[in-house]
């Protein structure tokens, strides 16, 4: 059974979102994503600066099997992409809640954070999926 | 209907994640599918190929059959135990399959085709062998396993039931023995030297057994794939088919040309593109910017598409991605691929990749 937190926020394209309580959050993709995709060999970041639209494709995570987008879970402007990803993209893999996190957006309406899915209601995406 | 191979509940009890595949039930991976391809490169792998088809041509008229029907010439098989790659093909010179055929003995040769494409190669056969005193079997009763990586064959030496591990072991490239319905074949789809098993479908769990027991590793079709790539051994419904003859995928030295007087199936086709200036390249590529090569991706020289990729993904050996790719002939290296809208820049190389655990082409 995969890991899903319960103090993040999620979406049904298995990106999770953690409040950083400073008007901006940090996006990575959930355990059940990493594990479906397999080993993962190389991540396209998005810029910094760029505003994204919600459910916008902003990066690209490729695995040994294919390469798959991932989605802007908020609107808002991209403040940072995970460094490490260059050369260790299978963090993503060995630690997706922690060193594999993805990028950081300021959301444009931080009301919107409260309008994602709970653990509880991921946890159903999953079971659904299966 | 799913269809699934003798060792169904093994892969499920060792964990595999199970994908369709052709029709069947195959393990991906087991877990990780790089130190799957790592087992077989540095130690010994194996993989479940029970989906494949092992089919037998058996009759006074199973040779000149063969010859009319393969694009390889299965008289080179001079003696029994003796195995040839070649393509099949249809009057245009694609390719219907491709295939080892192996010789049993006098009258009789077994063919080995891909799962996919199994029902059409049957009803291929028969039309062409109609009227030919030559009985086509194909062994629904028979599982496969390959044993691949450099410690494949001592590894597998102490699991083969006792009157093949000799002669087994002895085996040159390309050769195969056989007692009962055993046959283990010097053969495999790696790069790597190993075994390839075919057995009784209820022999293949205990089999499989004793090979993790002697500590090979069970390996996934998705590390098939990329120890194929690095090898640069072509996949067929990717690097060629019916419409993609061997000339026009860096099958040429497949295609036996002599003795002249051979009318294989093709053979008129073929000859006209032996000379025929849009003739393409079937070639390596090494991506030297940031991304993966996967299929279908144009490839660029100065801008100006080329040719595509026709098989890409991640090089667990080279830490970088590789290709196949299908291109006008250059006498140029550098070139790029566009991936999702961006040139990114890549170097032609002449395949394989890596052989025996060594890397073949300058990184």
């Amino acid at each position: 059974m995969s890991q899903v937190p319960g103090d993040l926020r999620y979406t049904k394209s298995h990106e999770w979102v953690r409040d950083n309580g400073d008007g901006t959050v940090t996006v990575g993709i959930t355990d059940h994503a990493q594990d479906a995709l397999g080993d993962i060999v190389f991540v396209e970041t998005p810029e910094q600066g760029r505003e994204v639209a919600a459910e916008e494709g902003c990066a690209v995570v490729e695995s040994v099997k294919a390469a798959s987008d991932i989605y802007a879970p908020l609107a808002g402007a991209i403040v940072a992409a995970n460094p490490l990803l260059d050369d260790t993209p299978d963090a993503i893999n060995n630690d997706p809640y922690g060193e594999g996190w993805i990028f950081q957006l300021a959301p444009s309406d931080p009301g919107a954070l409260a309008l994602l899915l709970d653990a509880a209601a991921y946890q159903q995406v999953v079971a659904d999926d299966a | 209907m799913v269809l699934r191979t003798p060792l169904y509940s093994e892969h499920v009890r060792l964990g595999a994640r199970l994908v369709p595949f052709a029709g069947w039930e195959m393990p991906l991976h087991y877990g990780s599918q790089i130190q799957e391809h790592q087992a077989v490169r540095q130690d010994a792998g194996m993989f479940d190929v029970s989906h494949m088809r092992a089919i037998d041509l058996i009759g006074p008229d199973a040779l000149s059959v063969l010859r009319r029907l393969l694009a390889n010439d299965a008289a080179k098989l001079t003696v029994p135990g003796k195995a040839l790659y070649s393509c099949m093909l249809n009057p245009a010179g694609g390719v219907v399959d491709d295939l080892i055929l192996f010789r049993l003995d006098e009258l009789a040769y077994r063919a080995v085709v891909n799962a996919a494409t199994t029902a059409k190669d049957l009803a291929w056969m028969h039309h062409h062998l109609a009227g030919e005193r030559v009985d086509i079997r194909p062994r629904e009763d028979l599982a496969i396993i390959a044993v691949q990586g450099p410690t494949a064959r001592d590894r597998t030496a102490s699991c083969l039931p006792e009157a093949l591990r000799a002669r087994a072991l002895a085996l040159a490239p390309f050769h195969g023995v056989s007692d009962g319905d055993w046959l283990v074949g010097r053969t495999g789809y790696t790069g790597e030297d190993g075994f390839e098993i075919m057995l009784p479908h209820t022999e293949a769990l205990a089999l499989w057994s004793a090979l993790i027991a002697a500590g090979v590793r069970p390996c996934g079709l998705g590390a098939r794939d990329t120890l194929r790539l690095e090898a640069g051994l072509s996949l067929y419904g990717q690097d060629m088919d019916e419409s993609i003859g061997p000339l026009d995928a860096g099958l040429a030295w497949t295609v036996a040309w002599t003795p002249e007087t051979r009318d294989f199936i093709g053979r008129q086709a073929l000859s006209a593109r032996r000379d025929h200036p849009e003739r393409l390249d079937l070639v390596g590529l090494l991506l030297t910017g940031r991304g993966v090569l996967r299929a279908h991706q144009p490839v660029l020289l100065e801008g100006r598409i080329i040719g595509e990729v026709t098989s890409g993904g991640f090089s667990p050996t080279l830490e970088r991605s590789i290709g196949l790719a299908r291109i006008t002939p250059v006498d140029r290296v550098e070139c790029a691929v566009e991936i999702r809208g961006h040139a990114v820049a890549a170097r032609i190389v002449k395949p394989p990749f890596v052989r025996h655990g060594r890397i073949r082409v300058t990184l």
